[in-house]
C-alpha cells in the first residue's frame, strides 16, 4: 500500500520541459517568437508575434538578435519553430512578391506613418527623404523621417533602403551600413550609377516628351519610352515650366 | 493590463511544473501533459484579463487551476480520443530536462501511463490527492463532488492501481 502512493507522489515532482514557461507566454501574446531564416540576404533572423513580424536583422548570432531585440523592441523574446508558411512568406516579401503582416506597436505614430509609406516604395525604386516627409503630411520633418528610418525595427521587410537622399549619397543603413545598403539596392535592380550621376549633376526628376509626365528617375513609369524622348530637369518649377505634370505613381510633387 | 501579464507571468513560472505533472499523470504521456498545461494557462489567462485586480489577488491560485486542468482534460476526452500508441508506453522526447535521468524517466512515464488508464473519475480522484497532494476539500472543490465521493473515488482507484479486483471493492 505505502508504495503505490509513494509512487504517485514521485509523479507529482515532475518537471515542466524546459521553455514551457516562454512557450505559454508567447501563445499570451507576452512574448514574440523568433527563429532564423535563409533568404537572398543569406541568413536573418526573424521575430513575429501574432500580429505579423515584429523585427528583423542580420545578427551573428541568436544571443547577438536576442540583445538587440530587447533593447530595441523591450519585449520578451522565445525561439520557436516558425509557423508553416512563414518561411515562404519571408521569401515573397523579399521579392516583392505578396506582402506580410507587421507589428510595429511601441513604434509612435510619426514613425509609423515614415515605415506604412516606407511600404509603399516598389521594389526596384528609390525615394529621397523628403518625399515620405511631404507624403505623410510632415513636408519639415525630413530629418525625423531618418531618425525613424535608421531605427526600423524590420529592416529589408519594410525597404527603408529605397529611402536615399536626394542629392544622390546613398545615406546611412541601420540594417549593416552603407554597404549593404547598395548591395540591397542592386539587387532589386536600381542603376545606382545612373541615379547618381543624374544627381551628381542636379538632375532630380526625368519627364517623357511624348506624355509630358515627370518621374523620379526610378519610376516604371515612361520606362518603355525611347532614350532620345527623356528630358532631365532640376526640380520641380523647371518641369512645370516645360509644360510637363508630376507623374501619378511616384507623386515627385503634390498634383496641382 | 501590465499588472495582470505581470501577474500571470508569475503564475506560470510558480504552477508550470505542478500542471505539468498534472497533466502527465491524467493523460498518461508528456506530449499531451504539455498541451493540457498549455491550454490550462491560456485559458487562465483569457479568464485573468477580465478580473477586477482585487479577485486576482484574492484568487486561490491553486485550486483554481486545478479545477481548470480538469476540465481541459474532460474536454479534451471528449473531443479527441487520446492514441493509444501513446497510452501503451513512454514516448521519446528530446526535451527531457537534466534532472531527471533516462531510468526514472522510464519509470515515471510507465507510471503515468498506468495511472491514465484508470476509468476518469477514479483518476481525477487519485490524481488530485496522491500526486498533486491537494486535501479532500480541495479535490471536493476541483472536482465539483461531495467529499465523500471523493473519498470512495480514491479509495478505489488505489486498489485498482495496486491490482486488487474491482468487484472485490466495490462490494
Amino acid at each position: 500500500m505505502p508504495t503505490v502512493m509513494f509512487d504517485l507522489k514521485r509523479l507529482g515532482d515532475v518537471k515542466a520541459p524546459p521553455g514551457f514557461a516562454e512557450r505559454v507566454l508567447a501563445q499570451a501574446g507576452m512574448a514574440d517568437s523568433y527563429a532564423v531564416f535563409e533568404t537572398v540576404l543569406g541568413p536573418v533572423y526573424v521575430a513575429w508575434n501574432r500580429l505579423g513580424v515584429s523585427a528583423a536583422m542580420r545578427s551573428k548570432s541568436s544571443a547577438e538578435f536576442e540583445q538587440w531585440f530587447r533593447e530595441d523592441i523591450g519585449r520578451r523574446l522565445v525561439q520557436a519553430d516558425p509557423p508553416a508558411g512563414l518561411a515562404s512568406r519571408i521569401e515573397d516579401q523579399l521579392q516583392g512578391k505578396r506582402r506580410m503582416q507587421f507589428d510595429l506597436r511601441g513604434l509612435t505614430p510619426f514613425s509609423q506613418a515614415v515605415l506604412r509609406k516606407t511600404l509603399e516604395i516598389p521594389r526596384g525604386q528609390v525615394r529621397p527623404y523628403g518625399w515620405i516627409a511631404r507624403e505623410i503630411g510632415h513636408p519639415a520633418a525630413v530629418r525625423a523621417v531618418g531618425t525613424a528610418l535608421a531605427n526600423n525595427p524590420i529592416p529589408y521587410f519594410i525597404p527603408c533602403h529605397r529611402v536615399i537622399r536626394s542629392d544622390g549619397v546613398i545615406g546611412n543603413y541601420g540594417g549593416g551600413g552603407p554597404e549593404a545598403k547598395k548591395n540591397i539596392l542592386t539587387l532589386e535592380g536600381v542603376q545606382l550609377k545612373r541615379l547618381q550621376d543624374l544627381a551628381r549633376a542636379g538632375l532630380r526628376y526625368e519627364g517623357v516628351r511624348s506624355t509630358r509626365v515627370f518621374c523620379f528617375p526610378t519610376c516604371y513609369h515612361g520606362r518603355a519610352a525611347r532614350q532620345e524622348n527623356f528630358v532631365f530637369f532640376h526640380d520641380e518649377s523647371e518641369a512645370r515650366a516645360a509644360g510637363y505634370r508630376p507623374c501619378k505613381h511616384c507623386r515627385p510633387a503634390e498634383v496641382a | 493590463m501590465e499588472v495582470t501579464e505581470r501577474a500571470f507571468e508569475r503564475l506560470v513560472r510558480d504552477h508550470q511544473d505542478r500542471i505539468f505533472a498534472l497533466g502527465l499523470a491524467l493523460t498518461g504521456n508528456r506530449h499531451d501533459a504539455e498541451e493540457v498545461a498549455q491550454d490550462t494557462f491560456l485559458r487562465a489567462y483569457r479568464a485573468l484579463v477580465t478580473y477586477a485586480p482585487e479577485r486576482v489577488r484574492d484568487l486561490k491560485q491553486k485550486a483554481w487551476l486545478h479545477q481548470i486542468a480538469v476540465n481541459v482534460v474532460r474536454n479534451r476526452v471528449r473531443g479527441n480520443r487520446p492514441r493509444l500508441v501513446e497510452l501503451n508506453g513512454s514516448e521519446p522526447d528530446a526535451r527531457t530536462g537534466p534532472e531527471e535521468d533516462v531510468m526514472r524517466k522510464a519509470e515515471i512515464d510507465e507510471l503515468a501511463a498506468r495511472v491514465a488508464c484508470l476509468p476518469p473519475r477514479y483518476r481525477e480522484a487519485v490524481v488530485l490527492r496522491h500526486v498533486q497532494e491537494l486535501s479532500y476539500a480541495e479535490v471536493a472543490d476541483a472536482l465539483g463532488q461531495p467529499v465523500g465521493t471523493v473519498k470512495a473515488n480514491v479509495h478505489r482507484g488505489l486498489k485498482l492501481l495496486r491490482g486488487e479486483d474491482h468487484a472485490d471493492g466495490d462490494v
